[in-house]
């Protein structure tokens, strides 16, 4: 059998951002393996400093769009830490539901639009109009009611407008409560088709034993709050983010690569469903069955399964939480006159402090050092796709060199799979290269 | 007839505007019907060497490879439509252009900066010929759609030129100027239905500065707040250092 493998593709389609895949093995040693990031620096930590807390936002979610309301609701948890602002019950709640609604909005996109085309091989979601139309109009569907569903509680769901330091400036009234909980119902009833389809899905055999890191919590399925939890047994507070991380620089990357117990760690759907199995809601588990995904598993092509499962999960709580708030009903008084907290309505105090959020791709952390009137001092973000390029690479090697032999084709598109299966941002990548001022 | 072969493409921004074109939903489909996207990098693998009767870019140009790309699509495609506060005036890029490249480069990257070379951020419009524009960070769906049917059909689309307060007042939002925060409304083109403020936010002035801040249904708030243009401007640049405080 042959030893040699050449794969390169060149801006890697269907993934956020532009990216490469460049493997070279000749003779059985792997000369390259590698994820490469090409897009253009934006300067994102450059633009931050000097700003107020108060707008911060308005930047950081602008990092990705498809991210943007993670990266908001980061920023504002790493923001509201370090002028030391606790928010109330409601704005917890309501930010749950805005969590819900991103991490539904990019699963529903990966799952239909990003993975599914390999999975049934073709070249595009428009390419499966003509023979899965009715999955395609489903996915489209269940994108505009997160969509929609967005709308009614921050303004849109690309760059969110309401949700800011101190909680929201507009405040969900019954009917949109009402009108939310419509959409979830609907994305509900979606989900059960979308499981039938995902079940027909023959996602690659693999195997890697990997270190698993997530937000953990005894209160149920950590996204915004809890410890951070690796599966090898460390847990540590989110303000230790940087011993969590431990970034390095690697030669061929512009990207700075993570490490904690060994050389790499995932985060994500897959690192949350192993991690935190017990506290996903029945439902879920009753997916995960389905899709015969038990925890730990191994396999990174699977963390297209895991978001299945954790859509379950999203949809029920989000319904739980709003008819929680249906019933004691929404306080309007809440809602927040920001601007620039011209009017001090905001406590402000000098400080650091981090936001630790379970985004889509995984956890997310920012963290920023204020002085006393909210001005930002220095800005940090290790976005989870940093983290797990690392755990890519090392799984790409693995795949080098079980596909080595087999067809060009067959193999590159095993590697586009990979890369693909860790839904992986290289908007969200690029835009935070390597920040850090000191 | 065949159908149009559009094209969408992506420099440097957050992708978020393309987003919104995949969150259209069904609408989404409908147009479909009428056009045939031959590109669209994020959600498809077909590529295409023929000439587009569309393309449409997002995102600001910020190197030398994205000048060259833009070129390039200029000279294969009938029309070019810039879409998003990236592409159209610079956006949120722009904010980078206030400081020197060399000092941006050393907060980014310390002391690797030279190997990331990056040049002021210029909008699509600074580099080729622009036939449509669609402003807006992100851009607002139904006006999207309507450049789109207008482009599509030949005619032309004129972004209007009043104050995003007209919208605002039409709305019934009480104006933040009343509340004592400041808001870009005044000096800031309408045509996003005055989104933030209905929202409860203000007005960051995304879609680009009016033609003449002092003319064109402003005039009434600034006076009565006594505002002055430039005062308001300093306060809030976000998406419009690129374009240096003026507008195309
Ligand atoms: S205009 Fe705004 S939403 Fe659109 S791509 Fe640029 S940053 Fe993203
Ligand atoms: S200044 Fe702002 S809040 Fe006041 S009317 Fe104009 S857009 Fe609305
Ligand atoms: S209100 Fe202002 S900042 Fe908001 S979308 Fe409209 S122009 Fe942009
Ligand atoms: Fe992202």
């Amino acid at each position: 059998m042959s030893k040699n493998l050449s794969v390169n593709v060149e801006f890697l389609t269907r993934v956020e951002g532009h990216g490469h895949i460049v493997v070279d093995m000749k003779n059985g040693k792997l000369n390259k393996c590698e994820l490469k990031i090409v897009e253009a620096p934006r300067f994102f930590e450059a633009m931050v400093r000097g700003r107020s807390i108060f707008e911060l936002q308005h930047i950081t979610c602008r990092i990705c769009g498809i991210c943007s309301c993670g990266h908001s609701l980061a920023s504002i948890q790493a923001a509201e830490d370090a002028i030391g602002f606790t928010p109330s019950e409601q704005t917890t709640l309501l930010r749950r539901i805005m969590l819900h609604l991103e991490n539904l909005d990019s699963h529903i996109l990966h799952i239909y639009m990003l993975a599914a085309p390999d999975m049934l091989g073709k070249k595009s979601a428009l390419a499966m109009t003509a023979t899965h139309g009715e999955a395609v109009r489903r996915a489209l569907r269940m994108k505009k009611c997160c969509n929609d569903a967005c709308s009614v509680l921050v303004g849109r769901h690309v760059h969110p407008i309401s949700s800011t330091v101190g909680g929201f400036t507009k405040i969900p009234s019954e009917a949109d409560l009402l009108e939310m909980k419509k959409h979830f119902s609907s994305i509900k009833q979606d989900l059960l088709p979308t499981l039938e389809l995902a079940k027909t899905f023959v996602f690659p055999e693999f195997e890697r034993e990997t270190e698993y890191v997530s937000l953990t919590s005894d209160a149920g399925y950590a996204l915004l709050n809890g410890k951070v939890k690796s599966s090898k047994g460390i847990i540590k507070d989110k303000s230790e983010y940087k011993s969590l991380t431990n970034e390095y620089l690697v030669p061929h990357s512009t990207a700075k690569h993570c490490k904690l117990s060994g050389d790499s760690y995932m985060v994500g759907a897959l690192a949350r469903f192993n991690n935190n199995y017990d506290m996903l809601h029945p439902l879920a588990k009753y997916a995960a069955d389905e899709l015969k995904l038990k925890p730990v598993c191994a396999n990174a092509y699977l963390n297209t399964a895991a978001q299945i499962v954790e859509c379950f999960h999203f949809t029920d709580d989000a319904i739980q939480i709003i008819d929680r708030l249906l019933e004691k009903g929404t306080d309007k008084s809440e809602a927040v006159i920001v601007g620039l907290n011209e009017n001090e309505v905001i406590k402000v105090k000098a400080g650091r402090g981090v936001g630790a959020v379970e985004v889509p791709r995984g956890l997310l952390y920012h963290s920023y050092e204020v002085d006393d009137k909210g001005t930002i001092l220095s800005a940090d973000c290790v976005i989870p796709t940093g983290q797990n390029l690392a755990n890519i690479e090392l799984d790409m090697r693995q795949l080098a060199g079980m596909v080595c032999g087999r067809p060009q084709e067959e193999a590159t598109l095993l590697f586009e799979m990979m890369v693909r299966a860790y839904d992986p941002c290289i908007s969200c990548s690029t835009h935070v290269l390597e920040v850090d001022f000191v | 007839m065949s159908a149009p072969k559009v094209a969408f493409f992506d420099l440097a921004c957050c992708e978020g505007c393309q987003l919104q074109v995949a969150n259209l939903g069904e609408e989404l489909l409908d147009l479909l019907g009428h056009i045939e996207v031959v590109e669209f990098r994020e959600l498809m693998s077909e590529k295409w060497d023929g000439e587009y009767d569309l393309a449409i870019i997002e995102g600001s140009v910020t190197n030398e490879e994205a000048e060259e790309k833009v070129k390039e699509i200029r000279r294969r495609s009938k029309m070019v439509m810039a879409y998003g506060a990236c592409a159209v005036n610079g956006g949120i890029n722009g904010i980078k252009n206030k400081t020197p490249m060399e000092e941006n480069g050393r907060i980014v990257y310390g002391d690797r900066f030279k190997d990331y070379p990056s040049m002021p951020t210029k909008a699509v419009g600074d580099i080729i010929e622009v036939d449509y524009i669609v402003p807006g960070c992100p851009i607002y769906p139904p006006e999207f759609l309507k450049v789109l049917k207008s482009a599509l059909a030949g005619l032309e689309y004129v972004i209007p030129d009043h104050a995003v307060c007209v919208e605002c007042r039409f709305n019934e939002n009480e104006c933040m100027y009343e509340k004592g925060i400041n808001c870009m409304g005044p000096i800031t083109r309408a045509g996003c239905n005055s989104w933030c403020l209905n929202n409860g936010n203000r007005c960051y002035g995304c879609r680009g500065l009016l033609s003449n801040p002092n003319i064109h249904g402003a005039r009434d708030v600034m006076k009565k707040y006594d505002l002055d243009p430039d005062v308001i401007l300093k306060s809030i640049d976000m998406y419009n250092a690129a374009a240096g405080g003026k507008d195309e």
